[in-house]
């Protein structure tokens, strides 16, 4: 299980290949992996969003998400979990999360992962600001 | 001794600073904190964490501890 928080570039499909790999212990052991990726929409409440700053608290960002991926652990049986997410500065199309998960069945996979984004959303403290054209605003609902 | 105080993204821009330092008190709770730190009643919606878990601003807080007040999350 492993969390992150970075401020550079977010490459998902190479956040998953170079954790998978680093870890022989899985190969042979998972089924499944399902695999989410959150993304920056250049439309957001019906206005274009020219850039978007993400602010978080750091410490209690990565214990809140090492809490949430021990909690998915707990309530299905998975083999393990990654979760890497974006601060700073993002462009539209930026990947801003991934969420990984490896078991040996693909419903627990797809259960722990969709837990996993979905308590992420009410959890970790994260805020978003964009830059519309009429200024910066602070996204104040999570959709 | 002390607690420290931090605030994030639309509370921290309206209040014009990211943390400080309270004297601590016996029977504090996060609410007097806010009140203490700001001169304000504690804002509807305001979201509150006591050592970087999610508390109810009614919970106690103690000497050393770190209090954090801040808008809904809005990450992923």
């Amino acid at each position: 299980m492993a969390v992150r928080v970075i401020s550079e570039t977010l490459d998902p499909w190479a956040e998953v290949g170079t954790y998978q790999q680093a870890r022989p212990a899985l190969a042979g052991r998972f089924g499944g992996t399902a695999i989410f990726v959150g993304t920056m929409r250049e439309l957001n409440q019906g206005d274009r969003v020219q850039a978007m700053t993400l602010e978080h608290y750091p410490g209690m960002t990565e214990k809140q998400l090492e809490q949430v991926c021990a909690d998915a652990a707990q309530r299905w049986q998975i083999l393990d979990s990654l979760v890497v997410h974006r601060v700073g500065a993002l462009l539209p199309n930026d990947p801003i999360v991934v969420v990984a998960v490896w078991a040996e069945h693909r419903g627990d996979a797809f259960d722990a992962c969709r837990y996993i984004i979905d308590a992420l959303k009410t959890r970790a403290p994260f805020w978003k600001q964009e830059a519309t054209e009429s200024g910066l605003r602070w996204v104040e609902k999570n959709t | 001794m002390s607690i420290s105080v931090k605030y994030f993204a639309s509370i921290r821009e309206r209040l014009n600073r990211s943390e400080e330092i309270i004297e601590p008190e016996p029977g504090l709770t996060a609410a007097d904190v806010w009140t203490r730190a700001t001169g304000e009643g504690l804002p509807a919606n305001t979201l509150v964490a006591i050592n970087q878990e999610h508390a109810h601003a009614q919970h106690e807080v103690s000497d050393g501890d770190e209090v954090a007040f801040f808008p809904p999350v809005t990450g992923g």
